[in-house]
């Protein structure tokens, strides 16, 4: 509605101007900037949809016909294979015991160091901002060496970890996790406290609320739409992780699924009809960030960037 | 004194909030608990990275099997490494692609789809789409789009034929280029995304003036566009530079970074879960990686909080 106010008035004013490419009807520029736009996107979407499409032939079809191709069967046994042989369901399994808790802790801490950081003003907040939001921009291979001797001599009781140390084990994954990703939320989160009046923490304190009550009960729930930005841009990026879970997680039966694909190419996937199909369902947790969640993932990468 | 009463009212204020013993505790729990697992595994780490590039040490060893190499790890890397400058030529090209294609491209793409056109939602959308894969599933996409049988470019071009085939991913002076498409594929959406939160922070008026003034497309962008992108421009160049720096999941996938693909992330890696485990070599390598990166990050960081505080 108001997009389409705002040209209504800017067209009105153009044509004093005498600027007849503005003018309604057809305009050369238009057509040509849909041309391109509608050629770029057909590049971009085009490995998705040769992947999907590759997916849906059976081996023996386009080893026949080759790949760019139509014709023979069209069907789901790419899917099926990829699903039972490789026992998907168990690194599907592995993956969500992995995201859902190092997501549920990423934001609880995050928003409680950002609380602290927004809503208040010590001396040494500055300093923990630029800490947390620093340590989150490092690449995580120039950590990983002493990280990796740090988890391999950690001990762990037995029912926690395989391994009997920090590595190999959910428990060890999920601290990584936490500790990385809490960097970009409290950055994200402290940004969107300050924009919460202070008069409404002023008033709670007031009435003698303390700073927890205050936390809990006045600022979390203004931050609802924040936290369910960083939600789903957190649950894509730990749900996508590769690197941590390659070197972390040397156990190929307890990897999420991201990373497990690699171990899986060559030992059950060999052809690319069967790659295809394992790797559209790897995508399927995303493809719903994508379809349903998207502007959520969108408005958490630009809160993150605007205040930047 | 002068100093006081230059010190800002809202500090001021804010001195004389009185904390009771419970809310000082809670309040540095609240801040302290998450302090230190940052400080546990990602700082600690950091420092120790740079003590124990000093350092050899095998992966099987423990602490008293430390010996003190003073620079004798890096006078190696510098010296007689064959991977290394390799690694740093990718890291470094990989910068100069992210630099010179999906940044400027993703540029263009959001100042076409701020245009007011029809169907700008779902061509976002359709641009977009990459950014929520993961990377190691575009290291995926890679080899289906590459591989030299069964692959999309070379059946689409006739290149699949034994006679005529182009081993993209097996030639080292080709398999860069392919692995390099298929990031800036994806990075370009991400910019896209970030530029097009930019350009709906700019001012509406501000282009009017500038139409109403007779300015062409190119003039109005040129001074009062991109001025006033100057915030997400900052965050663009550190989103590039750090995503360069980060490159690992898609050339680990294609062939763990050998042959043409190396990259100093993939030489640390090797240096630590490969046969033999060189921890204090492996260190030295991510120093090297650790200061590059700080070199950017810190800058950037200071910057953004020292303005944040002020305003």
């Amino acid at each position: 509605m108001t997009a389409a106010t705002y040209t209504g008035a800017s067209a009105a004013t153009e044509p004093a101007r005498n600027r007849p490419r503005n003018r309604r009807g057809i305009r050369p520029a238009r057509v040509l900037l849909h041309g391109f736009l509608i050629a770029t996107c057909i590049v971009w979407i085009a490995p998705v949809l040769y992947a999907l499409y590759t997916s849906l032939r059976p081996y023996a079809d386009t080893q026949k016909q080759g790949y760019v191709s139509v014709g023979g069967h069209y069907n789901l046994t790419n899917y099926a294979n990829a699903w039972s042989e490789a026992d998907l369901p168990l690194y599907f399994k592995n993956s969500a015991i992995i995201t859902i808790p190092a997501l549920l802790v990423t934001l609880w801490l995050a928003s409680m160091v950002a609380f602290v950081v927004a809503r208040h003003s010590f001396k040494l907040n500055l300093l923990m901002l630029m800490v947390f939001t620093a340590g989150n921009l490092l690449p995580q291979q120039a950590i990983i060496t002493p990280l990796y001797k740090l988890y391999i001599s950690v001990p762990l009781p037995s029912w926690l970890s395989d391994s009997g140390h920090l590595d190999d084990s959910f428990l060890g994954l999920i601290l990584i996790h936490v500790a990385f990703q809490t960097g970009f939320c409290v950055f994200v989160l402290s940004n969107f406290m300050r924009t919460i009046p202070h008069e409404i923490t002023e008033a709670a304190r007031v009435d003698g609320a303390s700073e927890w009550r205050q936390y809990r009960q006045v600022v979390l729930p203004l931050c609802r739409p924040a936290l369910a930005a960083l939600a789903t841009l957190e649950f894509t990026w730990i749900y996508n992780d590769f690197f941590w879970a390659t070197v972390l997680m040397q156990t190929g039966a307890n990897r999420p699924i991201t990373a497990a694909l690699n171990n899986l190419t060559g030992q059950f996937f060999t052809d690319n009809n069967l790659i295809s199909a394992a790797s559209m369902i790897v995508a399927v947790p995303t493809l719903v960030v994508f379809f349903v969640l998207q502007r959520q993932f969108v408005s958490g990468l630009t809160l993150g960037a605007n205040k930047g | 004194m002068s100093a006081t009463t230059l010190s800002p009212p809202r500090r001021r204020r804010a001195r004389l909030v009185r904390y009771t013993k419970r809310d000082r505790a809670a309040l540095s729990l609240m801040a302290g608990v998450p302090l230190l697992l940052s400080l546990a595994f990602v700082w600690l780490p950091a420092l120790a990275t740079i003590a124990l590039s000093f350092f050899n040490w095998t992966g099987i060893g423990g602490l008293s099997d430390m010996k003190a190499a003073g620079v004798e790890n890096y006078r190696i890397i510098f010296g007689i490494y064959p991977e290394f400058p390799p690694a740093i030529e990718h890291n470094l090209l990989w910068l100069g692609v992210f630099f010179v294609v999906p940044a400027p491209f993703g540029l263009f793409l959001a100042l076409q789809l701020h245009k007011q056109i029809r169907y700008s939602r779902v061509y976002q959308s359709i641009l977009f789409l990459p950014v929520v894969l993961s990377l190691a599933l575009v290291g995926f996409m890679t080899e289906l789009v590459f591989s030299p049988t069964q692959g999309l470019v070379n059946n689409l071009t006739g290149h699949a034929g034994q006679s005529n085939l182009i081993d993209w991913l097996g030639s080292p002076r080709l398999n860069i280029w392919a692995v390099l498409i298929m990031a800036c594929w994806r990075q370009t959406g991400y910019v896209m995304i970030l530029f097009l939160a930019g350009l709906k922070s700019v001012d509406p008026s501000l282009q009017e003036a500038a139409s109403l003034d007779g300015a062409n497309e190119w003039q109005a962008f040129r001074h009062v566009i991109w001025p006033a992108l100057r915030p997400i421009n900052i965050v663009v160049v550190v989103v590039t530079v750090i995503e360069s720096l980060r490159a690992f999941d898609i050339v680990y996938i294609v062939n763990q970074g050998t042959n043409g693909l190396e990259l100093l992330s993939t030489l640390i890696t090797a240096n630590i879960i490969g046969e033999t485990s060189r921890i204090g070599f492996g260190s030295a390598l991510a120093t090297i990686l650790l200061v590059i990166s700080l070199a950017f990050v810190l800058p950037y960081v200071y910057t953004t909080f020292r303005k944040d505080t002020r305003s």
